[in-house]
């Protein structure tokens, strides 16, 4: 894809100012969004970012590259078919865990199920941040807000959910490790197919409950000693399922399957953005009508 | 002078929508003008359903109301219909299994069409062609258009079939010709192929949407744009052009806003139930200013309403759908030429402004047929509005998506189009496309947005007007209603009344003076419209202080006749 010079993490220095609360876990994942860009020497003008709405929904907004930000839970149709319209394109979506699991919950599941080459970053911070801390659909079994006196109802487990839609690559990364989150990024967009990594990211302002501490004290890499084999898929039900004193992270389940821009009859043509428009020759239609 | 309409009645899954269609291609081959029109309930086999076709020498675009040859495939269509049968006119059945209605004097042809059927081909399937072949036969019409129609309709499974489906539509022919009652005089000569076509307005909406270029589509199916979506996705690939069936109405339409950015024609097609879902992708379109055309083929609401049958009922609703304020347009063609401009015109305008456009139609416009002549396609104009050449884009380091104008209209480029980020964004935002809050930028980008209805406005058509001499009324209308306000006309005129038709085929902008010329001293300004509250009525006094005379509304789910029309000013509407 790399077609300019060296591309170097100046290349995605943006120039405008967060709106993140400092100290924010959000930090860590536009750091190694950057990263796994440079490390994939993938200029800007070919990189894509469609995001929809929260404080996830903004990182387009704080590095440089292609956006498309759009409506609350919908990034998801609109990289399906920008990504359509221009497989030329690196195309990765950006959610919440609200934007992503809650509002766009039925275009999470057609999306995997499609397989579109895509990649997929969730910020789970397990709850709604720019709305300021309601519940969220991953809020564990509960927690109170202000929104959920009696405490949030049993959480959804998205990872689990994506291994039983069949998703062809389902990673999880903590946006306190930004080395390893970059790798992680840099597989998913080489990955061909719907990559969809979800990110533990602390909300230091509404969640008080699931820190970076909380999290540093469970986590552990899924393939620390080699074993794991992620094209097991009953294997990596089980890993997708593990929440609570250990939380796995890494590459949980991926294997190969058609893509949707392949599978569609259109992936021996030209780019639908290249192809050509020529009114006459609609004309070789009029005589199925007389 | 050759007027004849011809019903065709039968429960669902008897093939009665096939017998119209090959009985009214027949004729067209002919070189008759025809009208073709089809009256079905929401469901698969059972019920009543008819199809109607419209013979004429001159141009014709509604369906009239007393039938001259009236087929009846059950009784009920009998019962249903019979009183609509004039005394020159004939019940053409098969009296075994219908019935001869009670007390009629009415000439009546018995054909035994699945006895025939049987007979010929061994096969009860062919009872439509023997319908078909014996009203053929009925009207003496020539045998030879008849089969060149059973051989392209029947030509793709083999000549088996064609020649079973010729003999059965022969035998037909034959029974009728030889029994037919002495009383019926009437006979149809083809006079030579008129090269036109025959067309439902959706299908010459989705050819509209091929000339102009439209690469994307993305749709969930409802009636009755689902058979917009259906010809795209099976002829478009010839011309680039892909269909998505997407999840729902809501990705559907941040489908087409989605491949729109990325820098294709792109479209999506629904109805009121689905419009309702994409009212939020609507405003999204708006902010972004992305190019969005979508099809809104009304049908009677409010809900699910009358799935199967027709309306105007969404003019208002596409009028204010979305929230916030932002351009937009709203064309609505009244017949099938009409349409595949409107589909050309939507894309230049969304693509032009960088705003949604929507095309309304309705169940009537898009299931009925209508004669057009083949469109010229040199008349196509592509028109993408400012676009940054692939040289501008290598470039442009410090593009800015929303470049202050002072039309309104930013130049775009696309993604990966050279090095140009382009930046869109739904929240309000600067020329760069990055989020803001400050009231002096919001104030002047809704201001840079909002100077586009100038640009808008002077493209927008005028009412196509159908003027007379000094006239008693002017009947304004707007889509599908036309055909039939333009036959009332006419009839009104063989009594002696004059009356102007005004037909706004383009509703907003509002084009208000090129409206207001067509208002004359003296004459009653009469609104016909297909929906309970008179929408346009309203709208014409919102927009221009002027309120009609008076006003003819109809919401029972069918399409009007221009009988109905009449009598409705006869009583004083
Ligand atoms: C249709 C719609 N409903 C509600 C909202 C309000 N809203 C904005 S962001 C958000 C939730 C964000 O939560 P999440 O996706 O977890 O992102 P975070 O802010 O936590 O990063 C909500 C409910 C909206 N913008 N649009």
């Amino acid at each position: 894809m790399k077609t300019g010079p060296r591309v170097e993490l100046d290349d995605y220095a943006s120039a405008s100012n967060s709106a993140w609360c400092p100290g924010c876990g959000n930090f860590g994942i536009l750091r190694s969004l950057d990263k796994a860009l440079v490390d994939l020497e993938m200029p800007p003008h070919q990189v894509l970012l469609v995001s929809g709405i929260g404080q996830a929904g903004k990182l387009p907004h704080y590095t440089r590259a292609n956006v498309l930000n759009g409506l609350h839970g919908r990034p998801l149709p609109a990289a399906t078919a920008a990504k359509l319209a221009n497989r030329g394109l690196a195309v990765i979506a950006i959610s919440g865990d609200g934007d992503g699991y809650g509002e766009g919950g039925n275009h999470f599941i057609h999306a995997m199920n499609r397989n579109s080459n895509l990649t997929y970053l969730v910020h789970n911070n397990q709850v709604y941040g720019l709305t300021k801390g309601q519940a969220s659909p991953t809020t564990d079994l509960g927690f109170t807000t202000k929104l959920n006196p009696d405490g949030a109802w049993t959480a959804l487990r998205p990872l689990a959910l994506a291994v039983a839609c069949d998703c062809s690559f389902v990673g999880r990364g903590f946006a306190g490790d930004i080395d390893h989150l970059a790798g992680l990024i840099a597989q998913a967009v080489k990955h061909e197919g719907f990559a969809l990594i979800e990110i533990l990211q602390p909300c230091i302002s509404f969640n008080k409950k699931n820190t970076f501490q909380w999290y540093r004290e469970r986590i552990y890499k899924v393939d620390q000693d080699g074993k794991y084999d992620p094209g097991n898929r009953a294997a990596a039900f089980e890993k997708a399922s593990e929440w609570g004193d250990r939380i796995p992270i890494g590459v949980i389940y991926r294997h190969e399957r058609p893509v949707f821009e392949d599978y569609v009859g259109i992936s021996g043509h030209e780019l639908l953005v290249k192809q050509p428009i020529d009114p006459s020759s609609v004309g070789q239609l009029f005589d199925d009508f007389t | 002078m050759v007027d004849l309409n011809i019903m065709v009645g039968g429960e669902a899954g008897q093939g009665v929508q096939s017998v119209g269609s090959v009985l009214a291609k027949t004729l067209l081959r002919g070189g008759y003008e025809i009208f073709a029109d089809q009256d079905f309930e929401s469901r698969i086999r059972g019920g009543h359903s008819f199809s109607r076709v419209r013979v004429s020498r001159r141009p014709v675009a509604a369906a009239l109301a007393p039938i001259d040859i009236l087929v009846a495939l059950n009784e009920d269509t009998i019962k249903l219909h019979e009183k609509k049968v004039p005394n020159q006119g004939i019940i053409v059945s098969e009296i075994s299994k219908t019935g001869v209605p009670e007390n009629s004097a009415q000439p009546m042809l018995d054909i035994p069409f699945e006895k025939i059927a049987v007979s010929v081909s061994g096969n009860i399937l062919m009872t439509n062609t023997v319908a078909a072949g014996g009203i053929l036969g009925l009207l003496d019409y020539d045998f030879g258009l008849f089969e060149t129609v059973l051989r392209g309709e029947y030509g793709r499974k083999g000549e088996k079939v064609v020649q079973a489906n010729v003999d059965a539509g022969r035998a037909g022919y034959g029974f009728a010709q030889q029994h037919r009652p002495k009383g019926f005089k009437l006979r149809l000569k083809p006079s030579g192929p008129s090269g036109k076509m025959l067309i439902s307005g959706h299908e010459a909406l989705a050819l509209g949407v091929l000339a102009a270029g439209c690469k994307f589509v993305a749709g969930y199916p409802m009636t009755p744009t689902t058979s917009i979506l259906e010809f795209l996705a099976d002829r478009g690939r010839e011309f680039g052009l892909h269909v998505v069936q997407a999840e729902d109405e809501i990705s559907a339409a941040n489908m087409a806003v989605g491949a729109a950015y990325a820098g294709v024609r792109s479209m999506t097609a629904t109805s009121g139930g689905g419009f309702c879902l994409m009212t939020e992708t609507l405003s999204l379109a708006g902010m972004t200013e992305t190019p969005l055309v979508v099809v809104l083929g009304q049908r009677s609401g409010p809900a699910i309403g009358l799935p199967t049958r027709t309306e105007q009922g969404d003019l208002l609703f596409a009028l204010h759908a979305g929230h916030g304020e932002f351009p937009r347009a709203i064309l609505a063609p009244g017949n099938a030429e009409e349409a595949f401009w409107a589909a050309v015109k939507a894309f230049n305008l969304a693509e032009a402004f960088q705003t949604p456009v929507i095309i309304l139609t309705d169940h009537d416009l898009g299931n009925s047929y209508y004669t057009m002549k083949k469109p010229d396609l040199a008349k196509v104009v592509i028109d993408r509005g400012t676009v940054l050449s692939d040289a501008e884009a290598a470039e442009a380091v410090e593009y800015r998506r929303y470049a202050y104008t002072r039309t309104g209209i930013s130049p775009r480029a696309f993604p990966g189009q050279g090095r140009a980020l382009v930046v869109a964004d739904s929240d309000e935002h600067n020329e760069e496309g990055h989020i803001i809050e400050d009231g002096k930028t919001r104030r002047k980008m809704m201001d840079k947005r909002m100077r586009k209805n100038g640009g808008l406005s002077r493209r927008i058509a005028g009412p196509a007007v159908i003027r007379r001499q000094n006239p008693v009324y002017n009947l304004i209308c707007w889509g599908s209603t036309y055909g039939a306000v333009a036959e009332a006309a006419r009839l009104l005129e063989q009594r002696g009344i004059k009356a102007q038709v005004t037909h706004l085929k383009e509703l907003w902008p509002f084009p208000v003076r090129a409206f207001a010329r067509t208002l004359a001293g003296g004459v009653k300004n009469i609104v016909v419209e297909a929906n309970f509250t008179g929408q346009l009525e309203n709208l014409i006094r919102a927009e221009t202080g002027v309120s009609a005379d008076g006003h003819v509304r109809k919401y029972d789910g069918r399409p009007f006749t221009a009988n109905e029309i009449v009598a409705a000013l006869e009583g004083g509407a």
